[in-house]
C-alpha cells in the first residue's frame, strides 16, 4: 500500500474519532465511530492482515454498532445540552495530553527497534485465514475451548440479566 | 477451440484495451484495469436492474391475470426509462425535522454497499472483478454495513414509521445474518477456501457424465442452499419477509420520507442486493459458471451464470406473487429456533460426508443426520397441538 | 493482468460511493434549472398519514431489540471463530474436528438455554 493511503486512513480515523468525542448527540457519535472503525480496518488490511480487517468490519461495524444503536434507543439518550466550557479543566486536559504525547515520542525516539526500517513482510502463498485456522485448531486447542466456555458464560449472563430486567 | 474464444471474449477485449497502454507506468495500467472491471460490472447490473424491474411487474401481472406494463416501447420494455425520467423530475422533499446529513447519506451508503457486494462473485471463467482470497468474508463484511445504512435512513428521517421500519428491518436482518454466514461454512469446509473462484473450481466435473458436482446435489448442500436462499430473501427484504416496509402497516418503513431519486436509490440498492445474494447462492451451491451437463459445456461460462441467476430471480418474483406477508414474531422465531440449529446441522453433515469418503455412504449418512434433526425440530416446533379442536356453533 | 486487490478495493469503494451521487447531482441540477423548490410548512412536515405528528420519533424502544442484538453479537463472534476452522478443515486432523464439535455443543447449549428461558420469543 502506498504511504499516502496510510495517511488518508489514519487521518480519517483521527478526524472521526475526534467527532465521536465532540458530538453531543449519542447516535451521531456512534455513526462517526463506524467510520473510524472502517479506517482502522483499512489500516489492518494495508498490513496484509486481511482477516483481522474483515473481522473489524463484520464484528465492530456490523454487530457491535447495531448493539450500541439499540442500547441508545433503549436508554432513550438525548443530545446533551451545550454546557459552558470550563476553561481551567480544558487547559488541564490539554496539558495532560501534551505531556503524554511528549512521553510517547520520547520513548519511541529511544527505542532501538523503532529506528530501523522493518524488513518487508514475507508474502504467504496460502491465504491468512487458513493459516489462522491451522494454528488455532492445531496448537491452541485448549485456549480455544476456554474461549468457547467464556462465550457460553456470556450467553447465560445475558439471559439471566435480561430476564431480571424485563420483568 | 472456437468455444474458448467466445468464452474468454471479454477478457481478450480487456487485454486488448490495456495493450494500448503498454508503455504507461504501472499505476496507470492498474487504475485503468480496475476501472474497466468496475464499469463493466456497473453497466451489466444496471441493465439487469432495469430489465428485472419491468420483468417483475410483467410476471406479477401474469400471475394476477393481467398484462402488466405494456404501453412504453415494445412489450413495455422502455418502462424503466420512463420511470427514471419520472423519478428525476419529482421534487426531492426533505422533512423539516429530519437530520439533513444523515438523511442524505443513508441512500448513498446503502447503494454503495450493495454495489461493493457484487465485486467478489465470479461471473465466468477468469471473470471475477475483485479476486481475493477472502471473497466470501468481504461479501459478509460489506453486507453487515447495510444495517447501519437502514438505521441511518430510519433515524435521520425523524418519522415514526421510518424508525419502526428501520428497527424491525435491523432486527430481522441481524437474526438472519447468522444462518446466512453459517450455511456458507459447509461449502467453505469442503472447498477448503474462502475464495469464490476456488469454490467454483471445486464444483467442476460430473458423475456418470450427467450429474454435476454442484454442492446442491449433496444432502447438506441442498439443505444449506434452502436455508441460504430463505436468509437471502430476508436480507433483501423480499416479499414473504417484507415486514420492515409492509405498506399496509408502516407506509414504506425506513423509506417513508424519501422521494425522487433518493427513493430510486433505495429501490436500486434493494434489487442490486438481491442480485448479489442470488449470485453468491449460485456461486456457492449451484456450481457458479459450470454447465449443468457435460455436452452443454460449449456454451460460454457467463451465459450459464446469468441463466442460473435469472432462474433464482424468477423464484424471488414467483414467491412475491404467491406468498402473503409473515408476522414479525414468526419471522424471528423461525430464525432462532429453526434456521440456526439447522445451519449448525449442515456443518456437521458436511463433516460426516467428508469423513466418509465423499461417496454414496457419506451421502446417505449426511442425509440421515439432516433428516433426524429436521424431524426433531419439526416435532419440537409443532404448534398445532396447542390449539383445541375447533368447534362450530350454528344459529338455529 | 489482474489489478492489485488492495489497490482495486480502494478504487472500488471510491466509485461505489460516487456512483449513487451522480443521479442525485443530476436531480439537483434539474431542480436548479427547471424546478425551483417551493418548501412549505405542511409540505415539509413529517409524514404521518395525514395526522399531525406529535412528539419526537427518536423515542425509547423496547428492550427486546437490544436482547436480540446482544445474542446476535455472541453468535456472530462464534461464527467468526468457525470461519478459520472451515477454511482449514481439510488440513486438520480428526481430533481438531472433535474439538470444534465440543465448541459447537457449547454454542448450541447457550442457544438451548436462551430458548428454554424464553429469550427467543419475540412476542411476550
Amino acid at each position: 500500500m502506498p504511504p499516502f493511503l496510510f495517511w488518508i486512513f489514519a487521518l480519517l480515523m483521527l478526524v472521526f474519532g475526534a467527532a465521536v468525542v465532540i458530538n453531543r448527540n449519542p447516535i451521531a457519535s456512534a455513526l462517526n465511530l463506524v467510520v473510524s472503525f472502517l479506517g482502522l480496518a483499512a489500516l489492518f488490511m494495508s498490513l496484509d492482515a486481511f482477516f483481522v480487517g474483515i473481522i473489524q468490519v463484520l464484528i465492530y461495524a456490523g454487530a457491535i454498532m447495531v448493539l450500541f444503536l439499540f442500547i441508545i434507543m433503549l436508554l432513550d439518550l438525548r443530545a446533551e445540552k451545550l454546557r459552558k466550557i470550563n476553561w481551567l479543566a480544558s487547559a488541564g486536559g490539554i496539558a495532560v495530553a501534551l505531556v503524554l504525547l511528549t512521553q510517547i515520542l520520547y520513548v519511541i525516539g529511544n527505542l532501538k527497534a523503532a529506528q530501523q526500517t522493518f524488513p518487508p513482510l514475507a508474502r504467504s502463498t496460502i491465504d491468512d485465514v487458513r493459516n489462522v485456522g491451522l494454528v488455532l485448531f492445531g496448537n491452541y486447542n485448549l485456549p480455544f475451548q476456554i474461549i468457547g466456555i467464556l462465550v457460553l458464560v456470556a450467553t447465560i449472563g445475558i439471559v439471566l440479566l435480561s430476564r431480571h430486567e424485563l420483568r | 477451440m472456437s468455444g474458448d474464444v467466445v468464452d474468454q471474449i471479454f477478457i481478450r477485449a480487456k487485454q486488448w484495451l490495456l495493450s494500448w497502454l503498454a508503455g504507461a507506468p504501472d499505476w496507470i495500467i492498474q487504475i485503468t484495469s480496475s476501472l474497466l472491471n468496475i464499469f463493466a460490472l456497473l453497466g451489466v447490473f444496471l441493465t439487469l436492474f432495469a430489465l428485472i424491474s419491468v420483468l417483475e411487474r410483467k410476471i406479477l401481472g401474469r400471475m394476477q391475470n393481467r398484462y402488466g406494463p405494456n404501453r412504453v416501447g415494445p412489450f413495455g420494455l422502455f418502462q424503466p426509462i420512463a420511470d427514471g425520467i419520472k423519478m428525476l423530475i419529482k421534487e426531492d422533499i426533505v422533512p423539516a425535522r429530519a437530520d439533513k446529513i444523515v438523511h442524505f447519506l443513508a441512500p448513498i451508503l446503502i447503494a454503495a454497499t450493495a454495489i461493493l457486494a457484487l465485486g467478489v462473485i465470479p461471473y465466468g471463467r477468469n471473470m471475477t472483478p475483485f479476486a481475493i482470497d477472502g471473497g466470501i468474508l468481504f461479501f459478509f463484511a460489506v453486507g453487515s454495513t447495510t444495517e447501519l445504512a437502514v438505521f441511518m435512513a430510519g433515524w435521520g428521517s425523524n418519522n415514526k414509521f421510518s424508525m419502526l421500519g428501520a428497527m424491525r428491518a435491523i432486527a430481522q436482518m441481524v437474526s438472519y445474518e447468522l444462518p446466512l454466514i453459517i450455511t456458507t461454512l459447509p461449502v467453505v469446509m469442503v472447498a477448503g477456501a474462502l475464495s469464490p473462484d476456488v469454490i467454483v473450481t471445486a464444483q467442476a466435473g460430473y458423475s456418470f457424465g450427467f450429474v454435476p458436482h454442484w454442492f446442491v446435489t449433496t444432502p447438506w448442500g441442498a439443505a444449506a442452499f434452502v436455508l441460504f436462499f430463505v436468509s437471502g430473501l430476508v436480507e433483501s427484504n423480499r416479499t414473504p419477509f417484507d415486514v420492515p416496509e409492509g405498506e399496509s402497516e408502516i407506509v414504506a418503513g425506513h423509506m417513508t420520507e424519501y422521494s425522487g431519486f433518493k427513493y430510486a436509490t433505495f429501490f436500486m440498492a434493494e434489487y442490486i442486493g438481491m442480485f448479489a445474494i442470488s449470485g453468491l447462492a449460485v456461486t456457492l451451491f449451484l456450481g457458479g459458471w459450470h454447465a449443468p451437463v457435460r455436452v452443454l459445456q460449449f456454451i460460454p461460462s457467463y451465459i450459464w451464470f446469468f441463466a442460473k441467476l435469472s432462474a433464482l430471480l424468477f423464484v424471488y418474483i414467483w414467491l412475491r406473487g404467491t406468498l402473503p406477508r409473515t408476522r414479525i414474531d414468526h419471522i424471528m422465531n423461525f430464525a432462532w429456533k429453526f434456521m440456526l440449529p439447522m445451519a449448525f446441522t449442515c456443518i456437521f453433515a458436511a463433516a460426516v460426508w467428508h469423513y466418509m469418503g465423499r461417496g454414496l455412504a457419506g451421502w446417505l449418512c449426511s442425509l440421515a443426520v439432516i433428516g433426524i434433526v429436521y424431524i426433531a425440530l419439526s416435532i419440537l416446533l409443532d404448534t398445532r397441538k396447542r390449539f383445541a379442536t375447533r368447534t362450530y356453533r350454528f344459529a338455529e | 493482468m489482474a489489478p492489485n486487490p488492495y489497490f482495486f478495493i480502494v478504487i472500488f469503494i471510491g466509485v461505489a460511493l460516487v456512483f449513487p451521487l451522480l443521479p442525485l447531482a443530476l436531480a439537483w441540477l434539474w431542480r436548479k434549472v427547471f424546478q425551483p423548490p417551493k418548501p412549505g410548512a405542511q409540505k415539509n412536515a413529517t409524514y404521518e398519514c395525514g395526522v399531525e405528528s406529535i412528539g419526537d420519533a427518536q423515542i425509547q424502544f423496547r428492550s427486546q431489540y437490544y436482547l436480540y442484538a446482544i445474542i446476535f453479537l455472541i453468535f456472530d463472534v462464534e461464527a467468526i471463530f468457525l470461519v478459520p476452522f472451515a477454511v482449514a478443515f481439510t488440513g486438520l486432523p480428526v481430533g481438531a474436528f472433535i474439538a470444534i464439535l465440543v465448541f459447537l455443543l457449547l454454542l448450541i447449549e447457550g442457544l438451548v438455554w436462551a430458548w428454554s428461558k424464553g429469550c427467543l420469543n419475540w412476542a411476550r
